[in-house]
């Protein structure tokens, strides 16, 4: 008998043709109320069951007061919150009715106390007998854009897109859902893994990494258990996609003999640094690198070498980035070759730079950033582009629109023309990124400070993201830039 | 298992260096002697200048004790150190000898090892050396076994890979030697289970190639 593919055992939790949410409640207070509340509220397009014992109504929906009264094949999921000491007779009954996959909220297991630890094993082995896919428990939820699906008890709903998230932690599960909801840069599916009880966020990444919806995933882990076994599957995945890993605290039983020298020189930081880049994982130190490496994968390509090309409008934020990816270990601040200088000086007044950093030095006319980005990005020695300024037009626009002499004395004209020039500006970062197939990034710090600017707002409406500093988009660069190395190496190492 | 739940001895040092040079990695010329007569033959039969150290399984820390006599430019000096050494050999040091070993020189010393971490299992190591090697800290992992790009790759990942290259009328360090040698410490890894710890310190880079100057060999006891 063959092993079923990771798609076949988990389709049940991600696509399930039906849900039951056990242990429902009338008060809105309750996990069991904000269960049925995000299930109910999101378009899944499933039957839903409720069941809460005394068998009120929740929501202005009937409720069940078990689910044996769910009809045979119905649902193939349940999501649990009732307590603890009710979950396995539930499971039994939901094996009956043709569940195969249980999501398990309910708190009390080995969190809690050893009793607790015992309650969980035995609620592991229980699940693997009934055939049943256990995630947690004392996990927050799932979510599953493709179906709709919000089974979580926690927020936000993020918007579609190509991000799966897997964490040992429901609050980082939050958070980058907050962060693709901010940037809009959206998620295929994600799972709190609460204490991974039989599925380790390990498990989910190779569902991950055959899901059709999902082009990279992005993982929280704490302790690992078995290292070997999680290098051995994430490096599996990472053969297939790339996948982003932020790692809190130490590996179980840290202190070494230092005896010896090498011992001394050991932590666990430095060897799982040493098994990502043997992995070809992309480790990121904070949260928001972390989900903004993520989002680098879902919307732009992999560069073809390390040169990297920043354009600017703004003088000291070319600078600054020129220095950065300068001080880079990966990638290279690039002379600025003859044939580009010789093209912006046909269209530049003199006292453009003349460097890389080309800075435009506010001579720029109507149509000279779009040009100059398109030589830039056409040109074949550059492998990426970061520009930089874009949406100060519009920023001064938004002064004069507020002030006391709009709309009159041409200010109405000039704000729409620089607010179009903005909007130009991130089109042309995205057609571009597509028709050379070399990553564009667009940097400004009013991604954060002004989210509606023009600029950034025009990046986000097309699928872009919009780094808030100069710094975070060549940090994320790099991250590119590596991953796309390590799949080259691997490449040839197969060939050779 | 992890090497802290067994008991667990270490090589000698010329044994220990056997056991590298058995997987490949270079090693300095070296002769034990027995007594101050044989560490002057074997000193004029290596080549001076030579160091002579005390050698015996239970002999770990040798700087620390002033067992290592660096630099004997003839084989009078040999002999007295050899001499010198044998008499501050205590009961506890066991059946010891004298270590001969022809002096190998570079301006560039790195340190490799392996470690059976408890979560990741045997991890070879390779970082910047001498006497600042605890200061900088600037070391590379990877999980054994190893395979070539692995090898290159964790010489890249030192924060002062760049100091591997032409340095002070040195060559280059050569790259594919290296990996040997870090290749080399992850067979020995996989091939004997008994290993649990492999310390290099210090690898000397000498005309470009990394040759192990002292090592420990730690292995579990039966």
């Amino acid at each position: 008998m063959t092993r079923p593919t990771a798609t076949d055992r988990f389709r049940p939790l991600f696509e399930p043709a039906g849900i039951v949410v056990a242990g429902v409640s009338s008060h809105p207070g309750k996990f069991g109320f904000v269960a049925a509340h995000n299930i109910l509220s999101h378009g899944y397009a499933g039957p839903v069951f409720l069941t809460n014992r005394d068998g009120s109504e929740v929501l202005g929906r009937a409720t069940l007061r078990s689910a044996d009264e769910v009809p045979d094949g119905a649902a193939d999921l349940v999501f649990v919150c009732t307590p603890a000491d009710a979950v396995p007779e539930l499971l039994r009954t939901c094996a009956r009715k043709g569940v195969k996959a249980a999501f398990v909220s309910s708190a009390g297991y080995g969190e809690a106390s050893p009793e607790g630890k015992r309650a969980e094993r035995e609620l592991a082995a229980l699940a693997g007998e009934l055939g049943i896919l256990l995630a947690g428990p004392n996990g927050q939820g799932i979510i599953s854009t493709p179906a709709s699906l919000c089974a979580q008890i926690i927020a936000p709903y993020p918007p579609r897109g190509r991000i799966a998230i897997a964490s040992q932690s429901g609050g980082f599960v939050q958070a980058f859902l907050n962060y693709a909801r901010s940037t809009g840069v959206g998620v295929s599916r994600a799972v709190s893994a609460g204490n991974s009880a039989a599925t380790s966020v390990a498990d989910y990444l190779e569902y991950f990494a055959e899901d059709p919806e999902t082009d990279v995933s992005l993982i929280y882990v704490e302790g690992l258990g078995d290292g070997r076994a999680f290098y051995e599957k994430v490096r599996a995945v990472a053969a297939r996609k790339p996948l982003v890993v932020l790692k809190g605290g130490v590996t179980a039983g840290g202190q070494r003999a230092a005896a010896s020298h090498t011992g001394a020189l050991a932590s666990d930081d430095r060897i799982f640094d040493g098994m990502c880049r043997q992995a070809g994982l992309t480790r990121a130190g904070t949260i928001d690198e972390a989900f903004e490496a993520a989002a680098t994968f879902v919307t732009q390509p992999l560069p073809a070498g390390p040169n990297v090309f920043v354009l600017t409008t703004a003088g000291g934020w070319g600078v600054i980035t020129a220095d950065r990816v300068s001080a880079s270990p990966v990638l290279r601040l690039m002379p600025l070759p003859r044939d580009l200088e010789a093209a912006f000086d046909a269209r530049l007044p003199p006292r453009w730079s003349r460097n890389n950093p080309a800075d435009l030095a506010g001579s720029e006319t109507r149509d000279t950033v779009v040009e100059c980005l398109e030589l830039v990005t056409a040109h074949p020695e550059v492998h990426a582009v970061i520009l930089l300024g874009v949406g100060i037009q519009s920023n001064l626009a938004d002064l004069e629109r507020r002030g006391r002499f709009y709309p009159g004395h041409g200010l109405e004209r000039v704000v729409e023309y620089h607010e179009r020039q903005d909007r130009r500006y991130a089109e042309a970062a995205v057609e571009l990124r597509r028709r050379f197939g070399k990553p564009v990034l667009v940097a400004t710090e009013l991604a954060d400070t002004q989210p509606d600017n023009p600029g950034p707002a025009r990046l986000r409406e097309l699928g872009g993201l919009a780094y808030p500093s100069s710094h975070r988009a060549v940090a994320a660069l790099e991250h590119l830039y590596r991953y796309a190395r390590f799949r080259t190496r691997a490449a040839k190492a197969a060939t050779r | 298992m992890s090497a802290e739940a067994r008991r667990t001895t270490t090589l000698s040092e010329f044994e220990s260096k056997r056991r590298l040079a058995a997987a490949g990695i270079p090693i300095v010329a070296e002769r034990l002697a027995a007594d101050p007569e044989q560490a002057a033959a074997a000193a004029a039969e290596l080549g001076f200048p030579v160091a002579v150290k005390l050698c015996g399984r239970a002999i770990a820390h040798k700087t620390e004790r002033g067992l290592v006599r660096l630099g004997m430019g003839n084989a009078g000096g040999a002999r007295a150190a050899a001499a010198e050494l044998l008499a501050q050999a205590r009961p506890e040091d066991g059946d010891v000898q004298v270590l001969v070993s022809r002096m190998v020189s570079g301006k560039r010393e790195l340190i490799a090892g392996m470690v059976d971490d408890p979560t990741f299992g045997r991890c070879v190591m390779l970082g910047i050396g001498g006497i600042f090697a605890e200061l900088l800290r600037d070391v590379a992992f990877r999980l054994a076994p190893l395979s070539r790009g692995d090898a290159a790759d964790m010489v890249d990942d030192l924060a002062h890979a760049s100091w591997l290259g032409p340095f002070r009328g040195e060559p280059a360090i050569d790259r594919e030697r290296l990996a040997d040698v870090l290749c080399g410490l992850a067979a020995l890894a996989s091939d004997d289970p008994a290993i649990v710890a492999i310390d290099v310190n210090p690898l000397i880079v000498c005309d470009g190639v990394p040759i192990a100057v002292d090592a420990l060999v730690e292995v579990a006891e039966r």
